[in-house]
């Protein structure tokens, strides 16, 4: 009999702590794969956020930094400059990333800096039980926004790709989901290109991966899937929104 | 010929955290210690070094997380309200046993407060600051000479004992200049097989971290790192004693203050008043010893400070509350001066004559 799919080998065999039908799953064996496909894992150093994948460090085989709440950046950033033949990649959730961590973010892409940003944004803050996120939905019931997001009070979902693309030191952005087999496969496609551009030396990648949280949302694992296409893709369109190295080659 | 340099205290911090082997310097531009990053932004690219001017002060103690991570010497520097923002990052570093340098010039507060010196930021210093239990190893220098030695002396301990270090100025000692020698330094280097650069695929995974989940192991880590506090009680307070054999009224006070109470004694020896003074030079651990010692002949302890009181608590404590020890104080920005000082020696020793 011959082996047609194996766990990754730079994730850690061990039962995780997610929810039943959680993507962080799927999300953090791409990035493993994509870790083991490049041959990186001695050499990689992994940033685990404040959020459900906090404990992503006891997860991840290469070795492992548990970041404050928002400041991976910041802290890959130091990591990046310390240790530059090293690849350094973040792993945050929306409310780190977007919301307390929106400076650092900004500001990593901006000086271009060498890294990796594998950003899961399921509208909701995850770990805390559930409360409005910097990309909550309007509408979107959360524990602190009981009656669905009011714009009028709470404003406007943030799209972090777009407003990242006009800065000149972003490289590469892309926004991809893992709602279904063919998105998964095109996600794992956008974080292997988010790690390889910081192989050679081209700067600052962040992936956007929409990502289910059916415990917060009040789904099924189907149907968290099912919102994911029918509610979050609209507001947060896939695709590639900036390249750089593909302009040039133009 | 001397090797001796003529240098402001805030250059000096940073040149000596040159010699000292750091490499790493991330900063956001805050008077009185701008200087710090200006001179570092001079040095480090000549030297194959890192200045970044980060986006804020949480973003740059974070990148000196980041390289503290890496096993690498690394420094922020910032004044009073500046560090208030670090202080969450300082809190981090302290839970991950990471070895760093924060610099301290400190000014005049609360609040945005003012850009004239001060010393209210002791508390903040010493008692840890950001939220938990813990400490940070602090030193204080009372010239340019020492804002260099200090420099060093706090990289190797912190270091040595896996425990964040600040070097506590203030805005007179960051802007002013006295000679300062570096020529006796030997760059230490110590092994950290817990830094995270990577695995080699030769060895388990190394995690930087500070979350324990479970209460039992975060009580143990706690308890670990505050026998490591009591180590450090133990074998690294210095302080410097001044005149203190025969005193019967000790001054006290460190930094910039101390300064000015060593006139004042000197001032009150010459009135034929017993009075001493203990320096100290490490704020944590603070020094106890000498007050302990000074128990058996000195009567009463005057501290000087340029803040509303923070040092003359672990004064009292030292001395175990057994003599008075009273405050001779400026604060917003404003020094104390030598009469001024020197009336309080007086004052004292005019009620112990009665």
């Amino acid at each position: 009999m011959s082996i047609v799919f194996e766990a990754p080998k730079s994730l850690i065999d061990v039962p995780r702590h997610y929810c039943p039908g959680c993507t962080h799953g799927i999300i953090h064996r791409l990035v493993a794969e994509v870790i083991d496909e490049l041959g990186i894992e001695g050499r990689t150093v992994g940033i685990a956020p404040v959020g459900c994948a906090v404990v992503a460090y006891d997860y991840f085989r290469c070795d492992m930094v548990e970041a404050a709440h928002g400041r991976a950046p910041a802290v890959a950033t130091g990591l990046k400059r310390a240790m530059p033949e090293n690849i350094i990649f973040s792993y945050q959730g929306d409310g780190d990333l977007a919301s307390i961590g929106m400076a650092e973010t900004v500001h990593a892409a901006a000086r271009g800096e060498n890294i990796t940003v594998i950003f899961v944004n399921n509208a909701i803050y995850g770990m805390t039980g559930g409360q409005m996120a910097p990309t909550t939905l309007p509408g979107q019931v959360t524990q602190t926004s009981p009656y669905g997001r009011d714009t009028a009070t709470t404003g406007f979902p943030i799209r972090v790709c777009e407003l990242l693309r006009e800065l000149d030191g972003a490289q590469y952005l892309e926004r991809v989901s893992v709602d279904c087999v063919k998105n998964v496969l095109q996600a794992k496609k956008a974080i292997k290109k988010a790690f390889v551009n910081q192989i050679e030396g081209r700067g600052f990648s962040l992936v956007e991966i929409l990502s289910s949280c059916p415990t917060n949302w009040g789904m099924t694992p189907q149907d968290a899937l099912r919102w994911i296409e029918e509610k979050m893709i609209p507001y947060y369109p896939l695709g590639v929104y900036k390249d750089a190295a593909a302009k040039e080659a133009q | 010929m001397s090797d001796k340099k003529l240098m402001k205290g805030n250059e000096a911090i940073a040149e000596a955290a040159i010699e000292a082997g750091c490499r790493f310097y991330f900063g956001y531009p805050i008077t009185p210690q701008t200087e710090v990053a200006a001179y570092m932004a001079k040095r480090m690219p000549k030297i194959g070094g890192v200045f970044l001017q980060a986006e804020s002060e949480l973003a740059a103690v974070n990148m000196v997380y980041g390289v503290a991570s890496a096993g690498k010497r690394a420094m922020t520097s910032s004044s009073s309200p500046g560090i208030s923002l670090k202080s969450e990052g300082i809190s981090y570093l302290a839970g991950c046993d990471l070895p760093a340098l924060i610099v301290n010039v400190q000014r005049g507060g609360p609040g945005l407060g003012g850009i004239q010196p001060s010393q209210s930021d002791y508390f903040q210093a010493t008692r840890g600051g950001g939220h938990g239990d813990y400490h940070i190893l602090v030193l204080a220098p009372a010239s340019v000479q020492e804002m260099a030695d200090f420099t060093v002396k706090a990289f190797d301990l912190a270091d040595k004992w896996r425990v964040p270090a600040m070097l506590l100025s203030d805005g007179t000692l960051g802007q002013m200049m006295e000679p300062v020698s570096m020529e006796h330094y030997e760059a230490k280097t110590f092994d950290k097989p817990w830094a995270v650069t990577g695995t080699g695929m030769a060895r388990e995974h190394n995690i930087i971290n500070s979350l324990y989940l479970d209460p039992q192991k975060l009580e143990i880590e706690n308890f670990r790192r505050y026998e490591r506090y009591e180590r450090i009680k133990a074998e690294e307070a210095m302080w410097e004693e001044y005149l203190m054999d025969d005193a019967e009224i000790c001054v006290t006070a460190y930094g910039i203050s101390a300064r000015v109470a060593r006139s004042a004694v000197t001032a009150a020896r010459a009135q034929g008043i017993k009075a001493g003074m203990i320096r100290p030079q490490t704020l944590w651990p603070f020094p106890v010893k000498p007050f302990e010692d000074s128990l058996e002949h000195v009567r009463a302890y005057i501290d000087v400070e340029m803040s509303m009181g923070q040092m003359i608590e672990d004064v009292r404590l030292a001395t175990r509350c057994a003599r008075p020890v009273c405050l001779s104080n400026r604060v917003g920005g404003m020094i104390p001066s030598t009469e001024q000082v020197l009336a309080k020696i007086k004052e004292i020793a005019g009620g112990l004559d009665k």
